[in-house]
């Protein structure tokens, strides 16, 4: 599969670099809503759309912000999405807003959005980040759906509200609690290493799922890993070095004008970038 | 075994106490227990002991197998975490209860963090929470063909009068292990006798839990009281047979006397500002894993290196 094409982004988010079992990013929203299949997809779902909208949006205002502000701007940029989704979530699923509760609002400090948005949107252009937006959050969605399915399964005897177990199945009500979070994320994670690991013994190339890598390639600094150098420094040494180039020439532009002007400099794309959220 | 921690030049004399033996020796200390138990509660009990061991042993067998690991089931401590779970279980438990309990207790507790000796938890307690977590109403109900209505540290709770000889002899209610204090107290001193285990931890743990019961019970020094909270729950099947686990308690003396200080404390809020009337399993796995914290204050200091901990 071609590198960095709108395909490989999907199935990259879901397969290669899925964020609850490979990259283990957003263990707070992983282990506290799961309790239930729906609860899972209704998470996975809603962080799907703030992430490929902020992801799309950052992607396109990524030379309008400022290097030094760009953590707040995209924070801007999430919380503004995650307000729309909250807002939309209490009118028309109602039910669901109750049962996820606080993490909705959390969605905004979830880390694979912000990860995203450092690693791949603000490096790349805005229908790429839009699709790797939709791969990752089609991964976390998969994966969350997966743990509250089995969660409910065990803890509860159903799946999506519907009874599947046998009448004489007891349920084992420590899978519905925070424990049978864990117990469940290590098993299923524990599954997926052992997958790879077969992978690997018949020879497939594995070495890009890793839970010990990050796998964030853009921010890598091991040099000997064969996929950062296809995924950073290939791609840079043709199209990206004019763009690279301009970048740091700006900043040596700001650095050597004085401190009032690189001040009003960054207040004028602050402003820029608000009108544009707005 | 603290004592003979100091370490020579070899040739070394090898000593005849294996992990088997130890292990066997602990097995034999509980079979008092265990025969009141059947004695008591019948056969069901009998039955859900030898279920119990029995998951216990094939689960280590069946994972070392799988994992082409050496098979360690000889050394008898899958049969030591067995009967420990069983005599923790209420008589009336369904056989399943055991088969999930010794699963649990063996593959997560023990076999995931590397098999004996290296577990952070004592797999009989934390397969017991496990249990008592996900099936509370069938872990809390006591009712058997003997006995009936609540145990008799649920009555203390409720503020009812015991019958002290009852329960220190153990013709009470409660899980299959824990009624008999005479029981358990011969088959403690089996252990003591052969050194297997020490008053170190057990010691400072009802000592503690005992001035506790006196400053904080609402009693004052009431020797009624007192006793039926020594004789009642599982404060001393957990004293002697669990705090003293090697694996879970810290190695250093100074630690042990923090440990059991520590597990008094907790059982005895458990017991008496808990919402349920028993604490000793809890107090126990908090214990366990407070130990790696309790080790690292208390290591002994090398000679000559004073001021600064290391």
């Amino acid at each position: 599969m071609k590198q960095n094409s709108i395909l490989e982004r999907l199935t990259n988010g879901l397969i290669k670099e899925n964020p609850t079992f490979v990259l283990m990013l957003g263990m707070c929203p992983t282990l506290a809503v799961t309790t239930s299949a729906i609860n899972g997809l209704g998470m996975g779902l809603t962080t799907m759309v703030v992430l490929a909208l902020s992801n799309l949006f950052i992607s396109l205002l990524r030379k309008v912000i400022p290097d030094k502000v760009r953590i707040p701007a995209f924070i801007v940029i999430i919380a503004s999405f995650v307000t729309v989704a909250e807002l939309l979530l209490k009118a028309y699923i109602p039910f669901l807003y109750s049962a996820l509760g606080l993490y909705i609002p959390l969605i905004v400090v979830n880390c694979i959005i912000l990860g995203r948005a450092e690693a791949y949107a603000s490096k790349n252009g805005a229908i790429l980040s839009l699709f790797d937006g939709i791969g990752m959050g089609l991964g976390f969605t998969c994966a969350l759906t997966i743990i509250g399915a089995v969660r409910e399964l065990l803890g509860a005897g159903e799946l999506f509200g519907y009874s599947v177990m046998p009448e004489s199945y007891v349920p084992c009500s420590i899978f519905v609690l925070a424990p049978g979070a864990f117990f469940v994320l290590a098993a299923l994670t524990a599954i997926q290493n052992k997958i790879k690991r077969i992978g690997e013994s018949k020879g497939r190339d594995m070495s890009k799922i890793q839970s010990g890598c990050n796998s964030d390639c853009m921010n890598c600094h091991d040099s000997s890993c064969g996929s950062r150098k296809e995924a950073v420094e290939a791609p840079m040494e043709d199209a990206e070095n004019p763009k690279k180039a301009a970048d740091d020439l700006e900043i040596i532009e700001i650095n050597d004008d004085d401190d009032l002007k690189e001040d009003t400099k960054e207040e004028a794309k602050e402003g820029k970038e608000e009108e544009s959220n707005d | 075994m603290s004592d003979l921690m100091k370490v020579s030049s070899n040739p070394h004399i090898r000593s005849k106490v294996t992990t088997a033996n130890i292990m066997l020796a602990v097995v034999i200390a509980l079979l008092p227990a265990t025969g009141f138990g059947i004695y008591n509660f019948g056969l069901d009990a009998l039955v859900l002991i030898l279920v119990t061991v029995a998951t216990t042993v094939l689960t280590e067998l069946v994972y070392e197998v799988a994992m082409h690991k050496k098979v360690t089931i000889g050394d008898f401590s899958a049969v030591v975490t067995g009967l420990l779970l069983a005599l923790n279980l209420p008589p009336a438990a369904p056989w399943w209860i055991g088969v999930i309990g010794g699963i649990f207790a063996i593959l997560v507790v023990k076999m995931l963090f590397g098999g004996l000796g290296q577990n952070f938890m004592n797999p009989a307690l934390g397969a017991r929470c496990f249990l008592l977590i996900s099936y509370t109403s069938i872990m809390c109900n006591f009712d058997c063909d003997t006995y009936s209505g609540a145990t008799p540290l649920a009555s203390l709770k409720a503020g009812e009068s015991v019958n002290i000889l009852d329960m220190v002899i153990g013709k009470t209610g409660g899980t299959i292990g824990e009624t008999s204090m005479i029981a358990i107290v011969i088959g403690a001193c089996f252990l003591i006798l052969l050194g297997v285990i020490d008053l170190k931890v057990p010691g400072s743990y009802i000592v503690t839990f005992v001035i506790f019961l006196i400053l904080f019970g609402g009693h004052g020094f009431d020797p009624a009281f007192i006793s039926a909270h020594l004789a009642g729950g599982g404060l001393m099947l957990g004293a002697f047979f669990m705090a003293t686990d090697y694996v879970t308690r810290p190695v250093t003396k100074m630690g042990q006397y923090v440990y059991g200080i520590l597990l008094g404390i907790l059982t005895g809020i458990f017991r008496i500002y808990g919402p349920s009337a028993e604490g000793v399993s809890y107090a126990i796995i908090l214990g366990n894993l407070l130990v790696p914290l309790i080790e690292k204050v208390t290591m002994p200091r090398m000679f000559g290196k004073g001021g600064e901990r290391a």
